[in-house]
C-alpha cells in the first residue's frame, strides 16, 4: 500500500467538511468552525504522508483515472496524479489552509456568518487541491472555475460593503477574461492532439518526443492562450487589476488567495504545461517579459500606497512577476521553490497584517506606528516575512529570489537587472511598511493589544518555516530543484547574483529605515521634487481609469444600446405578434353580431366564393 | 329541353326572391314565407327533373310531396316559435333578436 493511492482522499475531507457546514447553516455555532479546521488538519496529515513518501523515493510517480464519458470512440478520463510537483502542491496548500482555518478562530470569531465563511474556505481549499491533483487539463479546468467560484465568495463575504460587492464582481469578471484564454487553449489542444488526449502525460509526450506533430504557429498560439489563462488568475499586467481590489475580503482571505489557493494556480498551470511552453521561444519569452514586468511594476506602485494589505497585495503581484519569469528563462524549479517559499511569507505578512487590522481597527499605515511596543509576537513574527520577501540570507525568500535571478542572468541578463532593481523597490517598501507600523510613536487613537494565542500560533508556524524553507535548495547543497522537476537544474551559482541581491536588498532596507524609522531623509524628498510621479503610483498608473475609459465606458454604452434595440425590436417585434393577434380577435368578435340574417348572408357569400373558385377551375 | 330550361329558371328566380326575402326582410312572418318560397322553388325543380329530366321517374313527384309534409311541419313549429317571442318580446322584429350571441 501506498499514500498515494489515497491521495484523492485529500480534497475530499474539505469536500466534506463544505457539504457539512452548508448544511448546518447558520444554526450550528462557533463549534462548527472546528469542522472545517480538523478537514484541513487531516488534509494535512494526509498531504505530508504522500510527500514523506515521494521524498524517500522509493515509489514510482502514480496515477488512476477512470473513463468519466464514452463518445463514439473517444473515451474521456478523469483521475489524479501524484507527482513530486503534485505532493509539494498539496503539503504547501493543506499547510496553508490549516493554518488559516486556525487563524480565522480568532480573527471571525464575532462574524454571525463564521459557518458560511467556514463553508466557502472549505470549498477553497478543496477546488485548489482538486486542480492540484487533475491528470488532465480538463478536470483542471473545472476546478479552476471553482477556485474562481469561491474566491468571488468570500473576496464578496462582507458583501454589506459595496466595495467587496465591486471588489468580488471585479475579482470574478477580470479573471473570466483569462479563464477564456485557457478555455479556447483547451479546445484547440483537443482539436490538435492525436488522440483529442488532455491528460498531461500525453501533452508531455506529443511535445518531446513527437516534437512537429503540432504546428510551430499552433503552439504558440496554445501556450499564449493557457499563458492569458495564469495571467488572469496570478495576476500578471494587464490583467492584474482584480488582486489589490481583492483586498476588501476577510484578512485570512488574502492570505489564502495571496499564498496558496488562488494566484500559485497560474503559476502551477505553466509549470504543469510547461512542455507546450518549451516549444515556443516566442511563448516564453513573453512568459518571461510579462513576469519581469509585472514584477517591476507592482513593486513601485507598492511605494506610494497607504494601505497595508494593498501593499501586500501588490508585493504579491510583483512577485508572482518573479516566478513567470523564472518559467519564461526556462527554470521551473526556481519558480516552483518562489512559489513554496513565497507561500508561507505572503500567508506570514498577511496574517500579521490581519492581526495589526484586528487590534488597531484601520488599514491605513499612516495611522498606526507603535503597533511593535504592545504586539511583540506579530511584530516579530511580521518581521521575519519582511526580511523574507526583502531577500535577505538566511530567511527563505532570499534563496528562492537567487535562484531566479540566477536563472535570468544566464539567459535573459536584462530581466536579470530588472530582478534586481525589483528586489530593491521590494526591500523599500516593505521597510517603509514595517517601520510606519510598528516603529515610532502611535499615531491613531485606538490602543494596540496583542492578538489571542489561536492567532499568533499560526504566525510563530508560519515564521519558522519562513527561516527554513530556503534551505532545500541553496547554491551549495540542493536537492529540491531536482526533486521538483525530475531533471538537474544547470549548475551556475554566481557570486556576482548573490552579492548583487543581497546588495540592492540591504541598500532597500537601510533606505527604508533612514526615511522611515530614523528620519535622516525627509518622507517628501521625492515627492516634493517630483510631485506627479508619486500622484500617478498613487494611482496604480491610472490603469483603473483606463480600463474605465476604454474598456468599461464604450462596453457600458454598447450594452445600453443593445438593451434599447431589446426594449423597443425585439420586445417590440413580440409585443406586435400578440396585439396582432388580439386585433384579430377583436375583428372576429364584431363579426358575430347574434343577428341570424347576417350569419345567412355571410353563408350565402361563401357560397358564391366557393362556386365562382370551382366554376373559374373549371374554365381555366 | 326548352320546358326543362324555363321550369329550371322560374325556380331560380323563386329561389333568389325566398333568399333575398331571408336575408333583408325584418318582419319574421315574412322571412318564414319566404323560407316557404325557396322550399317551394325546390319542389318545382324536383318536379321538372322528374318530368323533363335525362331520365323521368315518378320519384322527384313523390319526394317534394314529402319535402311539402316536411314543410308544413316546419311552418307550424316556426310560426308556434314567433307566437312564443311575441308573447315574451312584444315584437317580431327579427333585427331585435340577438340572442345567439349570448
Amino acid at each position: 500500500m501506498t499514500f498515494a493511492q489515497y491521495a484523492w482522499l485529500v480534497p475530499l475531507f474539505p469536500v466534506a467538511a463544505f457539504a457539512v457546514l452548508i448544511t448546518l447553516g447558520r444554526g450550528a455555532g462557533r463549534q462548527a468552525a472546528w469542522i472545517g479546521t480538523l478537514a484541513s488538519l487531516v488534509s494535512l496529515i494526509l498531504s505530508l504522508c504522500i510527500a514523506g513518501e515521494r521524498l524517500s523515493g522509493t515509489v514510482d510517480e502514480y496515477n488512476a483515472h477512470f473513463t468519466w464519458l464514452q463518445i463514439g470512440n473517444y473515451s474521456l478520463n478523469a483521475g489524479f496524479d501524484v507527482t513530486n510537483l503534485t505532493s509539494l502542491m498539496l503539503v504547501v496548500v493543506t499547510l496553508v489552509s490549516f493554518l488559516v482555518n486556525l487563524y480565522s478562530h480568532g480573527y471571525m470569531r464575532d462574524d454571525e456568518r463564521i459557518t458560511t465563511f467556514f463553508a466557502y474556505v472549505a470549498l477553497f481549499t478543496a477546488s485548489m487541491l482538486g486542480l492540484v491533483l487533475s491528470d488532465n487539463l480538463l478536470t483542471l479546468y473545472i476546478f479552476w472555475e471553482l477556485v474562481g467560484v469561491c474566491s468571488f465568495l468570500l473576496v464578496g463575504f462582507w458583501f454589506q460593503k459595496p466595495e467587496a460587492k465591486a471588489a468580488a464582481k471585479k475579482a470574478f469578471i477580470v479573471t473570466r477574461i483569462g479563464d477564456l484564454g485557457l478555455l479556447i487553449a483547451l479546445l484547440l489542444l483537443f482539436w490538435y492532439m492525436p488522440g483529442n488526449a488532455l491528460d498531461f502525460s500525453s501533452i508531455h509526450n506529443v511535445f518531446t518526443t513527437e516534437a512537429g506533430v503540432i504546428a510551430g504557429g499552433i503552439t504558440t498560439l496554445i501556450a499564449l492562450l493557457i499563458f492569458l489563462g495564469a495571467v488572469g488568475k496570478s495576476g500578471q499586467f494587464p490583467l492584474h487589476v482584480w488582486l489589490p481590489d481583492a483586498m476588501e475580503g476577510p484578512t485570512p482571505i488574502s492570505a489564502l488567495i495571496h499564498a496558496a489557493t488562488m494566484v500559485a494556480a497560474g503559476v502551477f498551470l505553466v509549470a504543469r504545461t510547461f512542455v507546450i511552453f518549451q516549444a515556443s521561444d516566442a511563448a516564453m519569452t513573453t512568459v518571461a517579459v510579462i513576469g519581469g514586468f509585472t514584477a517591476i511594476f507592482a513593486a513601485t506602485i507598492g511605494l506610494a500606497q497607504n494601505d497595508i494589505k494593498r501593499i501586500l497585495a501588490y508585493s504579491t503581484v510583483s512577485q508572482l512577476g518573479y516566478m513567470m519569469l523564472a518559467l519564461g528563462v526556462g527554470s521551473v524549479s526556481a519558480a516552483m521553490f518562489h512559489l513554496f517559499t513565497h507561500a508561507f511569507f505572503k500567508a506570514l505578512l498577511f496574517l500579521g497584517a490581519g492581526s495589526v487590522i484586528h487590534a488597531v481597527h484601520t488599514q491605513d499605515i499612516r495611522e498606526m506606528g507603535g503597533v511593535g511596543r504592545n504586539m511583540k509576537i506579530t511584530a516579530w513574527t511580521f518581521g521575519i516575512g519582511a526580511l523574507a520577501l526583502s531577500g535577505i540570507p538566511p530567511f527563505a525568500g532570499f534563496w528562492s529570489k537567487d535562484a531566479i535571478l540566477t536563472a535570468a542572468l544566464t539567459h535573459q541578463p536584462l530581466l536579470f537587472w530588472v530582478g534586481a532593481v525589483t528586489a530593491f523597490l521590494t526591500a523599500l517598501y516593505m521597510a517603509r511598511l514595517f517601520f510606519m507600523v510598528f516603529a515610532g510613536n502611535p499615531r491613531g487613537e485606538a490602543h494596540a493589544h496583542e492578538s489571542p494565542a489561536i492567532m499568533t500560533l499560526p504566525l510563530i508556524v508560519l515564521a519558522v518555516l519562513a527561516v527554513v524553507a530556503g534551505f532545500v535548495e541553496t547554491p551549495f547543497n540542493g536537492w529540491f530543484g531536482e526533486w521538483v522537476t525530475g531533471e538537474k537544474p544547470e549548475a551556475h551559482t554566481s557570486a556576482m547574483v548573490i552579492v548583487v541581491s543581497v546588495a540592492v536588498s540591504l541598500l532597500g532596507v537601510y533606505l527604508g529605515w533612514l526615511i522611515y524609522a530614523k528620519g535622516t531623509v525627509r518622507r517628501d524628498i521625492v515627492s516634493s521634487r517630483i510631485p506627479g510621479l508619486v500622484k500617478v503610483l498613487e494611482n496604480k498608473y491610472y490603469i483603473d481609469e483606463l480600463y474605465r475609459f476604454i474598456l468599461v465606458k464604450p462596453l457600458g454604452g454598447l450594452g445600453k444600446a443593445l438593451a434599447v434595440f431589446d426594449e423597443y425590436v425585439v420586445d417590440g417585434v413580440v409585443r406586435m405578434a400578440g396585439q396582432s393577434a388580439a386585433g384579430l380577435g377583436r375583428l372576429n368578435a364584431r363579426l358575430q353580431s347574434g343577428q341570424l340574417q347576417g350569419y345567412a348572408l355571410t353563408a350565402l357569400i361563401g357560397l358564391v366564393i366557393i362556386a365562382l373558385a370551382i366554376a373559374g377551375r373549371r374554365f381555366w | 329541353m326548352n320546358m326543362l330550361a324555363s321550369y329550371l329558371t322560374l325556380a331560380a328566380v323563386l329561389f333568389c326572391i325566398g333568399l333575398y326575402g331571408v336575408i333583408v326582410k325584418r318582419n319574421a312572418i315574412i322571412v318564414l314565407l319566404s323560407i316557404e318560397l325557396m322550399l317551394n322553388a325546390v319542389n318545382l325543380n324536383l318536379v321538372a327533373f322528374s318530368k323533363y329530366g335525362v331520365q323521368p321517374s315518378l320519384t322527384g313527384q313523390l319526394f317534394s310531396l314529402f319535402t311539402m309534409t316536411v314543410a308544413a311541419a316546419e311552418a307550424a313549429v316556426g310560426v308556434a316559435i314567433l307566437v312564443a317571442i311575441y308573447r315574451a318580446r312584444a315584437s317580431v322584429n327579427v333585427d331585435e333578436f340577438d340572442e345567439l350571441r349570448r
